[in-house]
């Protein structure tokens, strides 16, 4: 189908996007790599007035190293996440759930931040952002603001930016040296996940320092397996520890809290292994 | 809005609608129907193209997000009449029935041997999971993009590009003394 009409703007600047989104007003988009928005506009789910395209911000593209954390820009490309050495070195759960996110051509051109504010509930990077402890990094006509991923997730398709705000860049803290693995479970001809645990572990001699656990599409939005990290810390990397740890992974649903065990178990006694 | 796009090496100057997805530009504007469209929904790739050098669907995107960019379409793949390795891969190894796919199929496979120069069979299949294919069942397809891999090492183009023994002395002239 072809979208329904709407003006289409293109800014050079931060605070020119931000300007152009608080004058078109609340049925104004903006648009990143439009793998998600365009193809709701095509089913014309969502008839946006104006569409401010943000793929002119380069500020916005590209990971930095910021001491102990990593600044992703929200206009970096799932493609540039996989390739990325910083992400590779002190994030390495990030670019092993990009490398599962949906196929070549969507890779290109989807991007980082643009999943996040999307926040589809079966969208692959919510629940890793969730677990890492993530801080997004938001303008708007009153200045920035920095919500945690955990406060950011707010349900279904919602996020806490405002119609008027911009995501700019994820601070990712860096997680040097932990063990990592995505363990998503999908069907063949589509890579949306049906459930997924995203895991990163840090073992010290032969014990679990500390752990990360997140689980993807198993409710309105993302979840934290904090039980599961609880029951992690302190022990031994062993086939009994992630079992028993596993158990406490939940999602109040019957066929998907099985899956979520399942997967659970497998996500750590991976990301255990390296 | 007024955009500029090259496309197959031709620089295009056009007013369109903001709405305009670029395949129907392609299609509808340049006449380039060599690029079809299967679906509704970013899955198929039968609308695959090249931005820049990589490959997108070109059904997810406006034209005017190509502004200023470079597309490669199938129909620009040929060079001076002759069809693309991967191309001829996809004909003599009989990876097409009904061609809907192709198009997409051969475009998303040059993307994939640009980072894989020797793909094995697993990766040809991960590389090439965005493209949906209704006939072949893929063996023939896999086989095409390894042949083609094969055509497109390095010394392995055409007779007349390659610099064996034989073609340079082929070029001595003949029967001087
Ligand atoms: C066939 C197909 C398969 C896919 N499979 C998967 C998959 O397996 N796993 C997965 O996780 N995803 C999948 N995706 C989605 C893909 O990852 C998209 O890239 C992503 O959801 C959106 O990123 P985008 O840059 O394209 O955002 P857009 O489509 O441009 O935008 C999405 C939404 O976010 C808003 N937005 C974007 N950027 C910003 C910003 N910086 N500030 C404020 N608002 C912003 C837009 O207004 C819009 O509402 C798939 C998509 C397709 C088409
Ligand atoms: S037509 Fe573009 S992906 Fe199907
Ligand atoms: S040959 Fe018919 S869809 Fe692939």
């Amino acid at each position: 189908m072809i979208p329904a009409e709407f003006k289409y703007m293109f800014p050079s600047t931060v605070d020119e996007a931000v300007r152009m989104l608080a004058e078109e007003g609340e049925d104004a988009k903006v648009i990143a790599g439009g793998q998600s928005l365009v193809p709701v506009l095509r089913m014309r789910l969502a008839a946006p007035t104006a569409l401010i395209d943000i793929g002119g911000l380069t500020e916005l593209t590209g990971v930095r190293d910021d001491g102990d954390s990593l600044l992703i820009g929200a206009m970096t490309t799932h493609y540039e996440v996989q390739r990325d050495h910083l992400v590779q070195d002190h994030a390495l759960l990030l670019r092993l759930v990009t490398d599962t996110i949906a196929d070549p051509q969507i890779r290109h051109r989807g991007t980082f931040g643009g999943s996040l504010c999307h926040a589809d509930p079966a969208g692959d990077l919510l629940a890793p952002v969730l677990a890492l402890d993530a801080v997004m990094i938001i303008a708007g006509p009153s200045g920035r603001r920095e919500v945690p991923a955990a406060e950011f997730f707010v349900d279904y398709f919602t996020t806490a930016l405002a119609p008027d705000e911009i995501l700019l860049d994820v601070r990712v803290p860096k997680y040097t040296g932990w063990g990592a693995h995505y363990e998503k479970l999908n069907r063949v001809a589509q890579a949306w996940s049906i459930v997924a645990v995203a895991a990163a572990v840090q073992v010290r001699d032969g014990a679990i320092s500390a752990a990360r656990v997140g689980l993807t599409n198993v409710g309105s939005g993302p979840l934290r397996a904090t039980e599961v990290e609880a029951a992690l810390v302190g022990q031994q990397a062993s086939a009994e520890a992630i079992s028993e740890a596993a158990l406490r992974a939940s999602s109040g649903d019957g066929y998907k809290d099985n899956l979520a065990r399942v997967l659970t178990g497998r996500a750590l006694t991976a990301a255990v292994a390296g | 809005m007024h955009i500029s796009v090259n496309v197959d090496g031709v620089t295009y100057a056009d007013e369109v609608e903001p709405r305009l997805l670029l395949v129907h530009y392609l299609r509808e504007r340049l006449s380039k129907t060599g690029t079809v469209v299967g679906c509704d929904t970013g899955n198929c790739g039968a609308c695959t193209v090249h931005l820049d050098g990589h490959s997108v669907k070109s059904c997810q995107m406006l034209a005017v997000q190509a502004n200023g960019h470079e597309v490669t379409t199938i129909e620009g793949l040929a060079r001076d009449g002759k069809l693309h390795p991967v191309q001829e891969a996809f004909h003599s190894n009989h990876a097409l029935q009904c061609g809907f796919c192709t198009p997409g199929m051969i475009m998303q496979a040059i993307d994939l041997l640009a980072d894989e120069s020797d793909p094995d069979d697993e990766t040809v299949r991960k590389g090439l999971e965005g493209n949906l294919c209704r006939c072949t069942g893929y063996q023939n397809i896999v086989r095409a993009v390894q042949d083609a891999a094969q055509r497109m090492k390095p010394g392995a183009g055409p007779k007349q590009e390659q610099h064996s023994d034989e073609h340079i002395s082929s070029k001595q002239p003949v029967g001087g003394e």
